[in-house]
């Protein structure tokens, strides 16, 4: 199957180039003269195509550190560097695709994908909505507002808008969060086939393992407040992964251990 | 069909019948009005006192003031000053609230003077209005526009303070410049608040023209009502007056609302 092939092809680490490096960041909130330790002392290289799950309980920071990544908060200390250039801020070669559903309520389905767009001729903006709503299977709903779609729908949009900017990488913030269990069962495979087909750098945060054992080339596994990275397990399945798989089912199982451990239940 | 005929008669629905009930349920409140009218009719015909005129002497008033002329030159006038002292309030207090909003240390230092201010009504306001501006359109016009100015002022903070953080954060994602944000993202978020602000306002500067026009100028509706009870108790051009401010300002609110069926704006109202 050509998808294992090129899976296997870039989950060798020495044939890709570094797209996102995280150097000893540390990061603290200050609130009423108390500082409060959120990230600590994070190191990660993230591979040029690489799916990677940051996966950790709520409120471990996790979010924190994708928005460092992204550019929206700084770091208090350390350095982010993507393609070897310090992040100073989000950057439209680099989308964010919000846990609240950032779609914009008052454009259509088309408006938002062509949101990013302004500054391309017609026809190319044109064309480009037209193969993005193709790609996420929004046909039929162009001209329909967000609040007229399902919250899988809203999600898809989401991720044509920023799909369509081309990207060299996507952040996901618990982006199947919000949606029921069959939905964000179909979102993942959508969004694998979109990645298979992109092969854009996506770095994920969930809460969920199964998810991320689904998901991801390296899951990060992060300790709570302040997070720092417990463990990075490769997974080492070919996609479109089995779900009983053993080797899926004792990476999962490793997992679960060490997030119990962490918490000593 | 066959089953029809055991059914009660009531039952079946023809699709004209349907257009029919239809059409009745439409015209309910215009009867339910019809049926008031009659009732205050046959009320000051059973008991002709002087406490009210009737629906005919209404009319026979409005029928009197169009005559004289008096009717649409009243009417112009009102919506005359309505309108300047609007557009005043919403050509200033919107982008002031608006950045007053986006800038939290601005609301901090503006928010006491406006709790201090806005209390204050108009009204209050006709003796230092007359002081600066004479008897006249200015005083009634800036009256509506002190009336106005506070509410949409603070709808406009509100509406800016109320858009999530996660579109602002997109439109700098997609590399966004601080004017296109403003173009692009916050105007189009704060809209649906800023029609509801606009609709309580305009009903607001249609309360206080009146006010305004009774003590502040010689002309217009609420001037109407005064000086028809000063010249001459006539009743009939007061109430005559009162119903035309009533179906105006119904006429008015419709007309605004109508801004709310827009569809990109219709997501910022509650739908079921």
């Amino acid at each position: 199957m050509p998808y294992t092939m090129s899976f296997t092809e870039d989950a060798t680490p020495t044939m890709t180039a570094t797209k996102l490096s995280v150097d000893h960041v540390n990061m603290t909130f200050t609130r009423d003269g108390k500082t409060t330790p959120v990230l600590e002392d994070i190191n990660l290289e993230v591979r040029e195509g690489e799916f990677i799950c940051l996966l950790g309980p709520s409120g471990c920071g996790k979010s924190t550190l994708l928005n460092t990544m992204a550019g929206f908060l700084q770091p208090t200390s350390g350095a982010i560097r993507i393609d070897g250039e310090p992040v100073t801020g989000p950057d439209a070669r680099r989308i964010f695709v919000f846990q609240e559903r950032g779609v914009f309520p008052w454009l259509t389905v088309e408006g938002n994908i062509g949101f990013g767009l302004a500054k391309l001729p017609r026809d190319e903006r044109a064309r480009r909505i037209t193969h993005y709503i193709k790609m996420v299977g929004l046909e039929g709903f162009e001209q329909s507002y967000p609040n007229e779609l399902s919250g899988g729908m809203k999600q898809r949009l989401e991720v044509a808008r920023a799909l369509a900017v081309n990207p060299d990488m996507l952040f996901l913030d618990e982006p199947f969060g919000a949606l029921d269990s069959i939905t964000r069962l179909v979102m993942r495979g959508e969004l694998l086939r979109i990645w298979e087909a992109e092969r854009k750098t996506i770095i994920f945060v969930t809460h969920d393992i199964d998810e991320a054992v689904q998901l991801a080339d390296r899951v990060v596994v992060l300790n709570s407040r302040p997070a720092s990275i417990q463990q990075i397990v490769e997974i080492d399945i070919p996609h479109p992964r089995n779900l009983s798989d053993p080797r899926y089912l004792e990476l999962r199982d490793g997992i679960f251990q060490q997030i119990g451990l962490a918490h000593k239940v | 069909m066959r089953y029809d005929t055991h059914l009660p008669a009531n039952m079946i629905l023809h699709p004209q019948r349907g257009r029919v009930l239809k059409l009745l349920v439409r015209l309910r409140p215009i009867a339910f009005i019809a049926v008031l009218l009659v009732l205050w009719q046959i009320a000051i015909d059973l008991h002709p006192i002087h406490i009210l005129p009737s629906p005919w002497q209404t009319l026979g008033g409005i029928a009197y003031l169009i005559h004289h002329k008096l009717l649409l030159k009243y009417i112009v006038a009102s919506l005359f000053r309505v309108t300047w002292g609007f557009a005043l309030a919403v050509v200033l207090a919107v982008p002031l609230g608006l950045t007053i909003g986006w800038y939290r240390r601005a609301e901090m230092a503006f928010n006491p003077i406006i709790q201090l201010l806005r209390p204050i009504s108009p009204l209050a306001w006709i003796p230092i209005a007359i002081l600066w501006f004479g008897v006249g359109d200015l005083a009634a016009i800036f009256l509506i526009f002190l009336g106005c100015f506070f509410p949409l002022l603070l709808t406009a903070i509100n509406a800016v303070q109320n858009v999530p953080a996660v579109y602002i954060n997109a439109g700098r994602n997609f590399g966004l410049t601080p004017t296109q944000i403003v173009r692009r993202v916050l105007y189009p978020a704060v809209v649906p608040q800023l029609i509801v602000g606009l609709r309580i306002t305009l009903g607001i500067a249609w309360l206080v023209v009146v006010a305004a026009e009774m003590i502040a100028v010689d002309s217009g509706l609420g001037f109407l009502i005064v000086d028809a009870r000063n010249a001459g108790n006539r009743y009939d051009l007061v109430v005559a007056g009162m119903a035309i401010i009533g179906i105006i300002g119904l006429a008015l609110d419709l007309a605004i609302r109508s801004l709310e069926h827009v569809k990109s704006f219709r997501w910022g109202y509650a739908e079921e």
